[in-house]
């Protein structure tokens, strides 16, 4: 269905007509299930991701979770909670702190057809591991010409906290995501939260799943579909989280929320804004993200790294190479500071993006006239 | 500070023999410097190294006392260490791994292959001694230097040679190279370019086969795996992580150091503040041996006694060979800082001649056997180099494959099928 359409897009004008639509057909669903959004039920993102872990490995016996302080500490941020007792420490595996090592561990076991799970505590460990993610994970299934996969999914925090410093705040979405062989997740909510995981769980190829630390306690509500055993959602497909025809604002992780909370504000100043929740960061859904443009004529990105050579980078040059006639304006990036993160409150707000900054951007794409500069 | 040092680097093997007799260096001392108080549990095989006390070295090939022992009993088949066939198995492994890589330098030449060649010759005992004890179900993992631990291992030297050549009936259709021998069918994990790199991945291939047998309830599951790699790789820090865990977990690993002194240009000795690579394996609690790599007869004794404890379940252990290869690093390593006195008398100690004396010596095989398997490998390793020059190149659509093992990305269903393809399947089922 979905997936012959993302073959057939082939920006060649007449079939843009059906990427909308299948809009239209899913609009009516989408109000329609508006109304139930009251009733249902809410879940933390910390509570999507125990709950998939925890039904991932209780259908699959050859899943289990390696890291640091995931069994009898609960996981470090509690997403691990439970586990250990439900299924002893042979499959909920307490490392010690050997990055390189226990991936490397991952690695192998998963090339012997294990599931492993891996967690970083945060992104920023990853790095002492990145040789495996990179040259024994990611590139093995191509230099072994498909003989051996890797079915692994890496996950932790990735991204910024609130005054954690320098080097616990890198977000790490654009170097992985431009490396093949890997998949990369990000995801928003808690729905997505749930679906991605036990997909990228259930892929057999590496996955890179980036968690955000400040969305965890957040509640989302979640449809009952998403609380069935079997829910998973796709690799590769990005999501519209709010529907719009002026500008297009993409976003992953932390920032679809501020975006959401940015196309609000413009809402009350006449401007309608397509939120895109990218999900998916390799391979990027860059389909939906032109569809859209091609509608709204106007794009800005959103992410929280470092601006040089990051996620916005690649969606604004993709959108410039296959949409390029259909723009109304420049492509704007919105990216945090191009400095290592500070440690003081006020600094850290400003080196990384805020609902005002998107706001403006947004309102520079239409042509309002608004200053480029931020005011402290 | 400085006595408590010293009855650190007293702990030696020759520390049981009654020479000196106020030395006791497996009691922990006080200081704080040493901090564990565990005894170092050294070698658990039954030829201990102290069993050796009398050689005056440290240094003792652990399995000296069983060659002595043969020796003593020449006459008698029975005490010696293999049989007739035996020999001959691991005469013609040694053979193919020398002729196989010879051919590879005459054909670098050549231009047929290029890139990055490591070659093995002069370790072949430490292959063939080692890899010849295995199942195919039990894996190897190994760095650049593995096209002799592929060939043992048993892939084929035609699918080796072509993988050489670039071609697409190599063991992975030209896309590893000489660097990146991975093989589904014979458990070769690679073939990884960065040293120290397979130590985990091997690590974590013993603890699929531990968790087999615990978690999956495979209970015959008795795999074990083999990690090669060098000198150089034993500063490495994701070695010793590997160490730890290995013994923690009591994975069955062996840790075969494939010490030819010379990392590229750099020898051990300037490397290494302690150049006693196997002290490293009790220092983590596992058993560590030291043996002559030249000699195949010896690296097979230690190496069986280490399979036979890793499949018991009694964890790892850390095999120091001490080999030598005859050429550089690389046939791109022009070699000049080895000391040519050096190469001399190793190649006096080549491990094919020694293994052959052997067993002329004891009259286990006649020369014209030898002859015979000579001849023959010639023949394989020719016809290998035909096979490889007739396949074709990869096909221009052998590009972009096999990046994925699941390309469209949409994730496998619960029936097995893509999701993507499944007539129910919705994009993002719930729309909240």
């Amino acid at each position: 269905m979905l997936g012959i359409l993302r073959q057939k897009v082939s920006f060649g004008g007449s079939h843009i007509s059906i990427v909308e639509q299948s809009f239209l057909r899913i609009r009516p669903a989408v109000n329609a299930s508006r109304g139930y959004t009251s009733a249902a039920k809410e879940m933390t993102v910390r509570d999507a991701l125990n709950s998939a872990l925890d039904e991932e490995m209780s259908a699959d016996p050859k899943v289990f979770l390696m890291g640091e302080e995931v069994g009898e500490y609960q996981g470090a941020y509690k997403i691990s909670k439970g586990l250990l007792d439900k299924y002893g420490p042979e499959r909920v595996v307490d490392t010690p702190i050997t990055e390189a090592g226990f991936t490397g561990i991952g690695v192998g076991a998963a090339y012997y057809g294990l599931r492993p799970v891996i967690e970083f505590m945060t992104f920023n460990f990853s790095m002492q591991a990145i040789d495996h993610i990179i040259n024994s994970a990611a590139k093995s299934n191509y230099m072994s010409a498909g003989q051996i996969s890797v079915p692994i999914v890496f996950r932790g925090p990735n991204g910024a906290a609130a005054g954690v410093g320098a080097q616990h705040s890198q977000c790490y979405a654009a170097w992985y995501a431009a490396c093949p062989g890997l998949k990369v997740l990000s995801p928003y909510s808690s729905e997505d939260a749930r679906g991605l995981l036990k997909a990228a769980i259930r892929d057999p190829d590496p996955v890179v799943f980036l968690e955000n630390e400040l969305l965890y306690g957040e509640s989302f509500p979640v449809a009952a579909e998403v609380l069935d055993s079997s829910f998973c959602l796709p690799i590769g497909k990005a999501k519209i989280e709010r529907e719009g025809k002026d500008v297009t604002i993409t976003a992953f992780s932390k920032m679809v929320g501020y975006a959401l909370k940015a196309a609000e504000i413009l809402a009350n100043e006449g401007i309608s804004a397509e939120v895109i929740n990218l999900r998916s960061i390799r391979p990027m859904d860059k389909a939906t993200i032109n569809a859209s443009v091609r509608k709204t004529n106007r794009l800005v990105t959103v992410e929280e790294g470092f601006p040089q050579h990051g996620v916005g980078a690649e969606i604004c040059t993709s959108v410039i190479e296959e949409s390029f006639e259909y723009l109304d304006a420049a492509v704007e990036r919105i990216a945090g500071a191009d400095v290592p993160m500070p440690y003081a409150a006020n600094l850290e707000r400003m080196a990384v993006p805020q609902i005002e900054d998107i706001v403006r951007a947004a309102k520079r794409t239409c042509y309002r006239s608004v200053p480029k500069a931020a005011t402290a | 500070m400085s006595c408590s040092f010293s009855a650190v680097n007293s702990i030696q093997p020759r520390s049981l023999s009654t020479d000196n007799p106020s030395i006791t260096p497996f009691k922990p001392t006080p200081s704080p410097f040493l901090g564990s108080t565990l005894k170092p549990r050294f070698n658990s095989l039954k030829k201990s190294p102290s069993a050796s006390t009398r050689r005056r070295s440290s240094i003792v090939a652990v399995s000296d006392v069983v060659k002595e022992k043969s020796l003593n009993f020449k006459s008698s088949p029975s005490n010696l260490l293999i049989t007739k066939e035996e020999g001959l198995v691991l005469y013609e492994d040694m053979v193919l791994g020398r002729a196989f890589e010879d051919m590879c330098a005459q054909m670098y030449y050549r231009g047929k292959m290029f890139g990055f060649v490591h070659l093995y010759n002069g370790q072949e005992a430490v292959s063939t001694g080692c890899i010849k004890l295995l199942k195919q179900e039990d894996s190897v993992v190994s760095t650049y230097r593995d096209h002799v631990h592929s060939l043992s291992k048993g892939v084929p030297a035609r699918q080796v040679m072509s993988e050489l050549f670039g071609k697409t009936t190599g063991c992975v259709r030209g896309q590893g190279g000489s660097m990146h021998m991975f093989s589904k069918e014979f458990n070769v994990l690679g073939g990884f370019a960065f040293i120290g790199e397979g130590i985990p991945v091997a690590t974590g291939a013993a603890f699929t086969s531990r968790y087999k047998r615990e978690v999956l309830k495979e209970a015959d599951c008795d795999h074990v795996t083999m990690a090669f790699f060098g000198d150089g790789t034993c500063n490495n820090g994701q070695f010793f992580e590997c160490l730890n865990m290995a013994a923690l977990w009591k994975l069955p690993i062996i840790f075969v150091v494939e010490n030819n002194l010379w990392a590229i240009g750099m020898s051990h000795l300037r490397a290494t503040s302690d150049p006693a690579i196997w002290k490293k394996g009790p220092a983590f609690g596992m058993p560590g041996v030291h043996v002559d790599g030249m000699d195949v007869l010896k690296v097979r004794e230690v190496a069986k006694e280490a399979v036979e404890r890793a499949r018991r379940g009694e964890g790892p252990t850390l095999i120091e060979c001490e080999t030598y290869r005859f050429r550089g690093h690389s046939l791109a390593d022009p070699d000049e800082l080895r000391d040519p006195a050096e190469k001399a008398h190793y190649a006096t100690r080549d491990p094919i001649t020694a293994l052959k004396k052997y067993m002329i010596e004891n009259k286990l095989a006649s020369e014209a056997e030898f002859k015979a398997i000579d001849k023959k490998i010639d023949e394989v390793v020719e016809d290998a180099v035909e096979f490889a020059d007739a396949s074709p190149h990869p096909g221009r659509s052998q590009l972009l494959e096999n990046v994925f093992a699941d390309p469209k990305g949409f994730g496998i269903g619960p029936d097995g099928k893509y999701r993507c393809e499944d007539p129910k399947f919705t994009e993002g089922t719930a729309h909240v």
